[in-house]
């Protein structure tokens, strides 16, 4: 392994942001990753640089070029078009051995964390995971990274000092993209790709991609909390009665009773959503991580006491299976047509 | 094993999470890397050696997995291993992995429910040069490969990796055996818990725990608190079910 006083900080030079794309299209949290990428990267005095992997991608380098970088390298080949952990890993590593980045974020999605702790290893550099918050520490200009931390609103804040490029994976919606700029251009230069088959140790031999419910963006959802017992059945009506989507806590992601993807919180999804009505949730820091870009946050718990009235604006204190019946009730006759 | 997040606070003076006061659990989904590997164990034989790092205590959480049908259970525990971000914790693991004499499979939870990185399994499979599989809910051995469904959120892939390999597996991906716990007792104190430190695995002080970490903790700092208006619902079950209803109506007419 490479002993840290070895490197040569100063030889590492530019900003890149990995652009997830998924059956020839960009995942958003690579645009939401250009957009805060831009503002660091001026401030670094950076080149910010998205790279793409994939086949026949030219048009999703042009379409990084519009929503901030200055400049793209696209790795095209047949062996890429979908992911491959073994087929990735190699040409991204070969591409950052051969320029020497500074800093790379990564969205913290499926494939970016595998391909991500892959990297880090085989670069002998550091890697933060589920980053909330980026800045550039005027001292140093080193990368810091914001992870937050346990028992409260306290965050971490992390450095790399030894080892590049700086390495963050970032969830999908803590940031959010430019406008797109139509009339903006810059480079888009084709890297060699060097990829055999016997590259390959971990085939793919059947894909089923269905688009996941990206439940960052509902405009109205209820989160279940543990309190509901895992008792899906009364948020998916008032889901129904509100024209919701549903989300969950960690810990019913934990027993079975929902998808990773609902995850709510700052290892799971972060909510852009006008209104949230959390059920049952005590208000776990991780989770409350997950609501601060919410505009309006409902809470029903049965303990008044629960952290989780700190983080809400209006405040129910009940039994969820007394309250939420009547509630149905209530709003029957109320609910809108769309 | 994860320390229960209500019961870890931090320490400000070292900037370092204080979990000697918290209580244990086992990850969930190692729960489920554990009874993969028994299910497999159970088709094709071999067998299955439990492999953690962390403090002497951990032992009786070993024990228990014994207890569930592990074979044998190797504990790394060492001082100069404490502190370690992903990168010497993998190394650490990958480390222990090859001083066993075979291994086809190392089976992992996804990610521990403390830190969520998900980091420690591709970083072992980088450190042994072994195949990976990532997030997967099915895991059969066919011949010298390892055929995996591997999930992405609601998309899922079908895998085949050449063996040996590092395979994750997502939590509640099965149904984990309860221990026997006459085969518990058994394994209390026993020699089917080997305890190896640094020296044991050729390590250097430098290339492990708090020294051998790339991330480094800058500060401390309190996140920026969401003003919320905090205004508490009055009355009794009526008055409240009425007001909330009223709260939500201007969200019914968006």
């Amino acid at each position: 392994m490479n002993v840290p006083g070895e490197l040569q900080a100063d030889l590492y030079k530019g900003f890149w942001v990995y652009m997830e794309q998924e059956e020839g299209r960009l995942l958003p949290v690579g645009l939401e990753l250009l957009g805060k990428g831009r503002e660091l990267a001026d401030e670094m005095g950076e080149v910010l640089t998205a790279v793409i992997l994939g086949q026949d991608i030219a048009a999703l380098g042009e379409e990084a070029l519009r929503y901030g970088a200055d400049e793209v390298l696209l790795a095209d080949h047949p062996l890429l078009t979908g992911f491959n952990t073994d087929a990735y890993t190699k040409v991204m590593a070969d591409i950052i051995e051969a320029r020497k980045p500074n800093v790379l974020l990564m969205g913290a999605t499926f494939n970016g964390r595998d391909l991500a702790g892959r990297l880090a290893v085989r670069l002998s550099t550091g890697l933060t995971a589920h980053v909330t918050r980026l800045e550039v520490d005027k001292e140093s200009s080193l990368l810091l990274s914001a992870v937050p931390g346990f028992g409260g609103s306290i965050l971490a804040v992390i450095k790399t000092e030894f080892g590049r490029p700086q390495m963050s994976t970032v969830s999908p919606g803590i940031f959010k993209p430019l406008e797109p700029d139509d009339v903006r251009r810059g480079k888009v230069e084709r890297v060699d790709v060097r990829l055999r088959q016997s590259d390959i140790r971990c085939r793919v031999l059947e894909r089923e991609v269905v688009p996941a419910e990206d439940i960052g963006s509902a405009e109205r959802i209820i989160v279940a909390g543990m309190g509901t017992g895992g008792d899906m059945k009364l948020v998916d009506d008032l889901a129904a009665a509100l024209h919701a989507s549903t989300g969950v806590t960690r810990p019913l992601v934990d027993i079975g009773v929902a998808p990773r993807e609902k995850q709510v919180g700052s290892t799971g999804v972060s909510l852009r959503s006008k209104l949230v009505v959390v059920l049952g949730a005590s208000g776990a820091s991780h989770f409350v991580a997950g609501l601060r870009d919410a505009d309006t946050v409902i809470a029903l718990n049965k303990d008044k006491e629960a952290p989780i009235f700190d983080e809400s604006d209006v405040c129910v204190v009940g039994d969820i299976f007394e309250i939420l019946p009547r509630l149905l009730e209530e709003l029957e006759g109320k609910v809108m047509v769309v | 094993m994860v320390p229960k997040p209500e019961e870890v606070t931090l320490d400000p003076e070292t900037k370092t999470l204080d979990r000697a006061n918290a209580e244990n659990v086992l990850n969930p989904p190692d729960k489920n890397a554990l009874e993969t590997a028994l299910r497999l164990k159970e088709a094709h034989g071999g067998t299955v050696t439990l492999i953690s790092m962390g403090p002497p205590l951990f032992r009786k959480y070993l024990e228990l997995c014994l207890g569930m049908g592990a074979d044998r259970a190797i504990l790394l525990s060492d001082r100069t291993f404490a502190g370690a971000d992903t990168y010497p914790t993998s190394l650490t693991l990958a480390k222990g992995i090859q001083k066993l004499k075979t291994c086809d499979l190392v089976i992992c939870g996804e990610e521990s429910s403390d830190a969520s990185t998900a980091q420690v399994p591709p970083g072992l499979a980088e450190w042994l040069d072994m195949s990976l599989v990532t997030f997967a809910d099915e895991v059969a051995v066919h011949g010298n490969t390892v055929r995996a469904r591997r999930t992405l959120g609601s998309s899922y892939e079908i895998l085949e990796a050449d063996m040996p390999a590092v395979v994750s597996v997502v939590v509640g991906s099965n149904e984990p055996r309860f221990p026997d716990f006459d085969r518990v007792e058994e394994a209390a104190g026993s020699d089917w818990v080997q305890v190896w430190a640094a020296a044991d695995l050729g390590l250097k002080e430098e290339d492990i725990g708090l020294k051998g970490s790339y991330t480094i903790v800058h500060e401390l700092v309190e996140g920026e608190p969401v003003e919320r208006k905090r205004e508490f619902l009055e009355g009794g079950m009526e008055e409240k079910v009425k007001a909330l209803a009223k709260a939500l109506e201007p969200f019914l007419e968006a």
